[in-house]
């Protein structure tokens, strides 16, 4: 059975090395001292992808990121490590976008790219760690959702199987195709660059990354189709320009607080409802939760 | 995740040796694959970018997993039952790493679904994962065996067993039995050929590193009563025919993750490699040639990996109020380390890159006629190479046992304990200078080419070279010492006494392994920076180990080895 896989992807900075200059001074990333990373749960969500492309000869894995054009650069990423292509959705109107805006010119590409029978993302990006993305695009697609995944088990009849990583252990649930999976940090790492498709593909980018190439693999790139990836605009996906970017962002951001977590005194609570019920009180009254 | 290729310039340094132009042009032609596959390069630096980036994707896997497997694999170790061996949990890891980043067969051409690369960049592919862990490197690094495949075997045979090796296939070279180790020509292995020209194996082999791999190269005795290597053959034994079982591997004390095994045939069905009786004069050389490369760049990873071990111990270890790295006992030692490295790393990519030229003219030569020039040409480099890989195999096999020794010491007592990788790393190193032919055979296929003149031609090309002004000492101090060197070979040469060459025969090719290394570190040095205290460091020491050679020599009577006689 052929499917076609969609993989959602980000690039983003690479929190996990954070120097002191990665914040500017009123408390935003910094992106340019950052390096700019393939999303780490993203990859575990490849690496499923191409599993099941490896047990389903005939499968596409298609990439599918929003972003700056650079973006282009996670695709050709995924596609040394197996991937088959992919689309970046870049427009300046799309700039600004919280994950409803997100998720939702998400889905549009989705439905531009048509037949879909599986979309697979990370949990959650590592620069806004909200998970949110995911589970919208679900939403907005009509798709059943299954996340926290740790592994894809087997898919026949129509239906995915999927082993979920849970707080207290593991659940294994079904879903019907098509359907939304994000995938843990927790499954397997994603397979390493593949050395012929490294030479292949070295030069694929999408347009406006080919300027920046040398005049060889210009010429390269000008007969050879499968190194070109597709940049779709917000006119390209027919999205409406009021449910994107800023405009179609209901989250504003009021103020950003650097906060240094320190431990400044002991709060000792008795072992009964009574002493949570109060505690969780207090903690949704000083908005600490909430 | 550190990435073994990336944090280490030296090996973009002997990458973008100036000779890699005219090997990558050979290699590839003139680029005439680029039409056949999309993966060939156009040019000389798209040829070059794609070594980059496919050393980069070693370099990552190596920093990363299978360098973080290592201790683990060095614990479990493989096992065997029912005579077939199962690797440990974290080299099956390792080699499944590989096989998904399309690392085996990367000198096999691309017809045969290689990468098509040459022998040099290949060969840092072999330092690098041997750094990362020494056993495994063997694994990995048995992809040579498809060389000597495709050096010798028929087309058929190599269209059959290449593209296996390419997509991950293991192999093993059987040659050593419990009666052949280092003097192959008593291989007893029996080869027999039945009536309808098949031939089966059976005998023991013992020793055998992957014994149990997919495609066997075996050297076994096609002409019944024979008794020297003129009766050996080269066979292929394909273990999907079955007749080949480990009986047992050896515990042994390093590089525990490569199992070395012991092999018994009944009646196992193979077919012959090239041509009857030139297993071992002929093929079996050119393998072991390729092997010894192998082994060399795997001692350099080792120097690499002890290097930087002791290097960071010693920046954060502290007595008496300072980081013992302060103290020139130890600063001392280090420097001496690293200019070790520097020095056998330099001859591993000059040797590579003579191996690489001779061997592209032999495979252009099934093309083509060569032109005159070009077999003088190849046959120039063949020499070299022959010159130079036992040279490079025993010394730098040698430095790496230093190095991991050094590794410890600095370490202290700390470095006794298996909490360090150190300890691990000098159990592993010990094999280097013992197998595929130990230091003192690597010393019989060297001396000839003192004797020849073959290291003194070397070293007055080196002497012509230009220097940076500021490193002019050492070119003189070289100088003066390729005279002592002269002066100590006249004195062994004339005295016309066997036995007492032989006994000499180290010290000469020693004195001209440190001269030519001095020179080629000169030579790096004057072309990059960084490895300025490396050559100042180096020549210090070679100074010092051609005078006491020479001394020792200068002072020797051939009589007086009546005392070191059993």
């Amino acid at each position: 059975m052929s499917l076609n896989i969609v993989v959602l992807a980000k690039q983003v900075p690479d929190t996990r090395n954070v120097g002191k200059d990665a914040m500017k001074e009123d408390g935003t990333i910094n992106r340019a001292a950052l390096p700019a990373i393939f999303n780490p749960e993203d990859l575990n969500a490849l690496e499923q992808a191409l599993r099941i492309k490896d047990a389903n000869p005939g499968s596409t894995v298609t990439v599918l990121t929003m972003g700056l054009p650079r973006a282009s650069e996670v695709i050709r990423e995924a596609i040394f490590r197996g991937a088959d292509g992919g689309i970046v959705l870049t427009d300046r109107v799309l700039g600004g976008a919280d994950t409803l805006a997100t998720s939702y010119s998400l889905a549009q590409a989705v439905k531009k790219i048509g037949k879909v029978d599986i979309i697979l993302g990370g949990r959650q990006a590592i620069d806004g760690d909200t998970a949110q993305v995911g589970p919208q695009i679900a939403e907005k697609l009509g798709m059943p959702q299954v996340t926290y995944a740790e592994e894809i088990l087997d898919i026949k009849d129509g239906k995915v199987t999927v082993k979920r990583r849970l707080e207290n252990g593991v659940e294994t649930v079904k879903a019907p195709l098509p359907c939304v999976v994000t995938v843990n940090g927790s499954a397997a790492e994603c397979r390493p660059r593949n050395a012929m498709r490294v030479m292949k593909y070295k030069h694929a980018t999408s347009p406006s990354g080919v300027a920046a190439l040398s005049e060889s693999a210009k010429e390269i790139y000008a007969r050879r189709p499968e190194l070109h990836i597709q940049e779709w605009s917000a006119a390209d996906v027919e999205a409406d320009p009021e449910q994107i970017g800023m405009p179609g962002s209901p989250t504003k951001v009021k103020n950003i607080v650097n906060v240094v977590f320190t431990a400044k005194e002991n709060l000792r609570l008795e072992d009964n409802d009574e002493a949570i019920e109060n505690l969780v009180k207090e903690l949704l009254a000083n908005h600490t939760i909430g | 995740m550190a990435n073994f290729y990336t944090d280490n310039p030296d090996l973009k340094h002997h990458l973008s040796h100036p000779l890699m132009q005219k090997i990558v042009e050979l290699k590839e032609r003139n680029y005439t694959d680029a039409e056949k596959f999309d993966y060939a390069p156009v040019n000389f630096e798209d040829a070059m970018d794609s070594y980059d980036k496919v050393l980069e994707i070693v370099g990552d896997i190596c920093g990363g997993k299978i360098a973080e497997n290592a201790e683990g694999v060095d614990h479990d170790g493989p096992k065997v039952e029912n005579g077939r061996v199962t690797y440990a949990p974290g080299t099956q890891e390792n080699l499944e790493l590989c096989r998904k980043a399309g690392l085996m067969g990367m000198a096999m051409p691309r017809r045969l679904g290689g990468l098509n690369f040459p022998i040099t960049p290949y060969i840092m592919a072999a330092d690098i994962v041997s750094r990362a862990d020494t056993g495994f490197e063997n694994l990995w690094g048995l992809q040579d065996c498809a060389e000597t495949i495709y050096e010798f075997a028929d087309e058929d045979q190599k269209q059959r067993y290449i593209p296996r090796v390419c997509q991950g296939e293991t192999m093993s070279m059987d040659l050593t039995e419990p009666d052949a180790g280092s003097d192959l020509q008593s291989v007893m292995l029996k080869a027999t050929q039945k009536e309808d020209g098949t031939w089966v194996l059976n005998g023991v082999k013992r020793f055998i590193t992957n014994g149990d791999s997919d495609i066997h190269l075996v050297l076994a005795r096609s002409e019944e009563g024979t008794k020297d290597g003129r009766g050996l053959s080269m066979f292929i034994y394909d273990k999907r025919n079955g007749g080949v079982d480990v009986r047992r591997i050896e515990n042994k004390m390093g590089i525990k993750g490569s199992p070395t095994c012991e092999l018994t045939y009944k009646n196992a069905p193979a077919e012959l490699c090239g041509q009857r009786r030139l297993g071992l004069i002929k093929y079996v050389m050119a393998l072991m040639n390729g092997a010894r490369l192998g082994i060399a760049a795997q001692s350099v990873g080792v120097s690499e990996r002890a290097y930087r071990e002791a290097l960071a111990y010693a920046k954060d270890r502290k007595q008496f109020g300072k980081a013992i790295i302060e103290f020139p006992a130890v600063y001392e030692m280090l420097a001496v380390m690293k200019a070790k490295l520097d020095a056998s790393r330099a001859l591993l990519y000059e040797t590579s890159r003579f191996v690489d030229i001779y061997k592209i003219y032999d495979d252009i030569a099934k093309e083509r006629t060569l032109t005159p020039e070009e077999r003088k040409e190849a046959k120039m480099y063949s020499k070299l190479a022959d010159a130079c890989t036992p040279l490079v195999k025993g010394m730098g096999s040698e430095y790496c046992n230093q190095n991991t020794y050094d590794c410890i010491q600095i370490h202290g007592g700390s470095g006794f304990m298996k909490d360090y990788a150190c300890e691990r790393i000098y159990r592993d190193a010990r094999i280097t200078s013992i197998y595929e032919g130990t230091t003192q055979l690597q010393v019989v296929a060297a001396i000839r080419h003192v004797t020849t003149g073959t290291y003194l031609n070397m070293i007055r090309d080196y002497e012509a070279q230009a220097v940076k002004p500021e490193l002019q000492w050492i070119h003189d101090a070289l100088v003066a010492m390729t005279a002592r060197y002269e002066e100590s070979v006249k004195t062994v040469t004339e005295a016309n006494d066997n036995a007492y060459s032989d006994f000499m025969a180290r010290r000469l090719v020693e004195m001209a392994g440190v001269i030519i290394m001095s020179y080629l570190l000169l030579g790096d040095a004057t072309r990059n920076e960084s490895f300025t205290h490396s050559a100042e460091v180096y020549a210090k020491l070679a100074q010092a180990e051609v005078t006491k050679h020479a001394d020792f020599i200068a002072n020797f009577k051939p009589e007086q080895i009546a005392a070191y006689k059993a």
